[in-house]
């Protein structure tokens, strides 16, 4: 009974990291530009299929293959920046909404085009193999996903906390007309936060491909994501990560101690739970203004 | 060019303002009127289908366009009306009962839905309605008994007092009264004052209940009538395909209701029109391109999600009134033809206004 507990906590952590990784991704978006990146599960899609093209049909060794495959997708997420989000500065945060919803049919129909419908499969030098203690067996892939996300969270913090270009990151979050004031290039740091975010994405796609299947549809784990952020309060990153483990660890337990259907509803009666008890997330950065 | 010259308060909140569009619009009730007679029945199923799509575009319209609150969970509403009167259909009811109860019922479930959405703002409401849609879309899958479940279930076609309705011809009728009605009774509402209401909630929250207007009121009715127009427009899709089933009412459904109100312009009744038709016709005109276009291109899987999302992209950065912006541009380009000044709709620069503090 433990071990079978155990087991599935441990398989929600790392599903739950993976929503984690793509909910840190729109919530850095959401601090900095106020924007909701609808496509940024799409995103991680299109990093998982880069990968699939440098480790796979490159064959490129796993090291330069990862570091490649995040250099594409800055690049990428810089060009979706500067060519699709900076006119939409200044409009009504659902027109923004609406752009990224369409840009994530894009990247799907591209994925498409390029890479085809069907499911692919990363090779990883980790795959396949198993840690067990006792009862308990744990993949190794399901081991890096965990350290992965660790990893990428402690690089993020040292990021934000002791650069200077991160500094003025937090700064254009928190005021943007202030940052302008201060000298701060916030147009050119819009750009930045949306190469890091979409190199967040494809490491989680790198992460999560082993364990699912690359195909274009797999970018809707975006939505799965998007309940952890709002659950973690939408504005705060550990919230995001503290939102997607949540919804990860309730899943498994919901998918062998629920009835069949819950499983797939549990993310989103978890979300309205807590919008219900509070409506600004778990860990919110909104402020109510009295009239 | 055309001055009307206000003498009168009442003359604000006229539905027909002048002359020229009483004449342009009974020409066009005409040509809708005459255009079964002559079409092909593909196409007059198609303009059914249209009409269809115009009242459920219409629903979202008066949340999203005039309310100001996005859903991105419409489509469970259209599922809720369609299967609510299939099953009322089933168990023995008089279509004309079952139209009303099943457009009131979803009506009543939109309202109570937006008694915790009260409280949401912007991101979060259309994520809370998007985790709806998602658990009705379960329920509907797994309540077998009454919604058949993965099989789903037929709708008996229509009849009204004896006389069947469920031809082509005759469906097309129904519809079209029905999203006359809906149009009046929406443009009716917005020049009383719970629709002015409703036009202020979108401005400006602040300025709303500074004037004395109840949030929480405003927004559950909006998402009421919301709701039941939505529910309406289900039960006319499930006449108009007579069978239903969950994988008919997914997301990509509100997403497509969405783009209708967008693409057609956001914030008027003309948009909701030309967002129809754009939607409607796009699936065919698509079939077209991809015989038109080299086959390597044609043939791609995702092609036509792709192109609806590209329009959805180009639309929003380049034309963000939609069709009907474009087309108050050319009307007024050739009322004022040698004097038209491009400066008149020039977008102006904007600046981010946070939503943090509200």
């Amino acid at each position: 009974m433990t071990s079978e507990v155990l087991q599935l906590l441990i398989s929600g952590i790392s599903q739950g990291c993976v929503y984690g990784l793509v909910a840190l991704g729109f919530v850095l978006i959401y601090k900095a530009t106020e924007m909701v990146n609808f496509a940024q599960g799409d995103l991680m899609m299109f990093g998982a299929f880069v990968a699939y093209t440098f480790l796979d049909v490159l064959a490129w060794p796993f090291f330069w293959a990862v570091l490649a495959t995040v250099v594409v997708m800055a690049i990428v997420g810089i060009a979706v920046e500067r060519v699709f989000m900076r006119c939409m500065i200044g409009e009504p945060p659902f027109a923004a909404l609406m752009l990224t919803i369409g840009l994530g049919f894009l990247l799907r129909a591209v994925a498409g085009a390029i890479w085809g419908g069907e499911p692919r499969s990363i090779t990883t030098p980790y795959a396949g193999g198993v840690f067990s203690l006792g009862d308990l067996v744990v993949g190794y892939e399901n081991i890096a996903i965990v350290v992965g996300t660790a990893l990428l969270c402690l690089l993020l913090y040292l990021f934000f906390r002791f650069t200077s270009v991160g500094t003025a990151m937090q700064a254009a979050s928190q005021n943007q007309l202030a940052a302008y004031y201060v000298g701060i290039p916030v147009k050119r740091v819009f750009s930045l936060v949306w190469a890091i975010s979409a190199l967040i994405a494809a490491t989680a796609g790198i992460l999560i491909a082993p364990v699912s299947l690359v195909d274009p549809q797999l970018g809707f784990i975006g939505i799965k994501a998007f309940a952890a952020a709002i659950v973690g309060g939408f504005g705060s990153l550990p919230g995001a990560i503290i939102g997607g483990l949540i919804v990860g660890i309730a899943e498994q337990f919901a998918g062998l101690y629920l009835p069949p259907g819950f499983a797939d509803t549990t993310a989103y009666v978890i979300l309205l739970l807590v919008l219900l008890a509070r409506p600004e997330g778990l860990f919110s950065t909104m402020q109510q203004k009295k009239v | 060019m055309r001055f009307i010259f206000k003498t009168r308060y009442e003359q604000d909140s006229r539905l027909i303002k002048h002359r020229g569009q009483l004449f342009w619009y009974a020409l066009l009730l005409l040509t809708l009127l005459v255009a079964p007679l002559v079409l092909d029945r593909f196409y007059v199923g198609e303009i059914s289908f249209v009409f269809i799509y115009a009242i459920a575009g219409l629903g979202l319209m008066l949340l999203t366009g005039y309310t100001g609150q996005v859903s991105l969970g419409h489509a469970a509403f259209l599922a809720i009306g369609a299967y609510a009167h299939a099953y009322l259909l089933a168990k023995g009811l008089p279509f004309i009962v079952s139209l009303p109860a099943a457009t009131i019922l979803t009506g009543v479930v939109g309202a109570i839905v937006a008694i915790p959405a009260l409280r949401l703002v912007g991101i979060y409401l259309a994520i809370a309605t998007l985790a709806f849609l998602i658990i009705v879309e379960q329920v509907i899958t797994r309540w077998v008994s009454v919604t058949g479940g993965g099989r789903g279930m037929l709708v008996e076609p229509v009849e009204i007092f004896g006389v069947a309705l469920s031809s082509p011809g005759r469906f097309y009728f129904l519809c079209l009264v029905l999203l006359v009605l809906s149009l009046l009774g929406v443009m009716n509402l917005l020049r009383a004052p719970t629709g002015r209401a409703m036009l202020a909630v979108r401005d400006s929250e602040i300025a709303a209940r500074s004037m004395g207007i109840n949030l929480a009121r405003t927004k559950a009715t909006a998402f009421g009538i919301s709701a039941a127009l939505t529910g309406l427009a289900g039960v006319l899709m499930a006449h108009h395909t007579g069978y239903i089933s969950p994988e008919a009412f997914t997301l990509t459904i509100s997403i497509q209701l969405l783009l209708l109100i967008v693409v057609g312009g956001l914030g008027s009744l003309h948009g909701v029109i030309f967002g129809a038709i754009f939607v409607g016709f796009l699936p065919q005109g698509i079939a077209l391109l991809r015989d038109v276009l080299p086959p390597a291109v044609g043939q791609l899987p995702g092609l036509e999600p792709g192109i609806f999302g590209l329009i959805l992209i180009l639309f929003l950065m380049f034309e963000p009134h939609g069709i009907y912006g474009q087309w108050r541009k050319v009307r007024q380009f050739f009322s004022e033809l040698p004097l038209y000044r491009k400066a008149t709709y020039k977008r102006q620069k904007t600046y981010l206004r946070t939503e943090r503090v509200r």
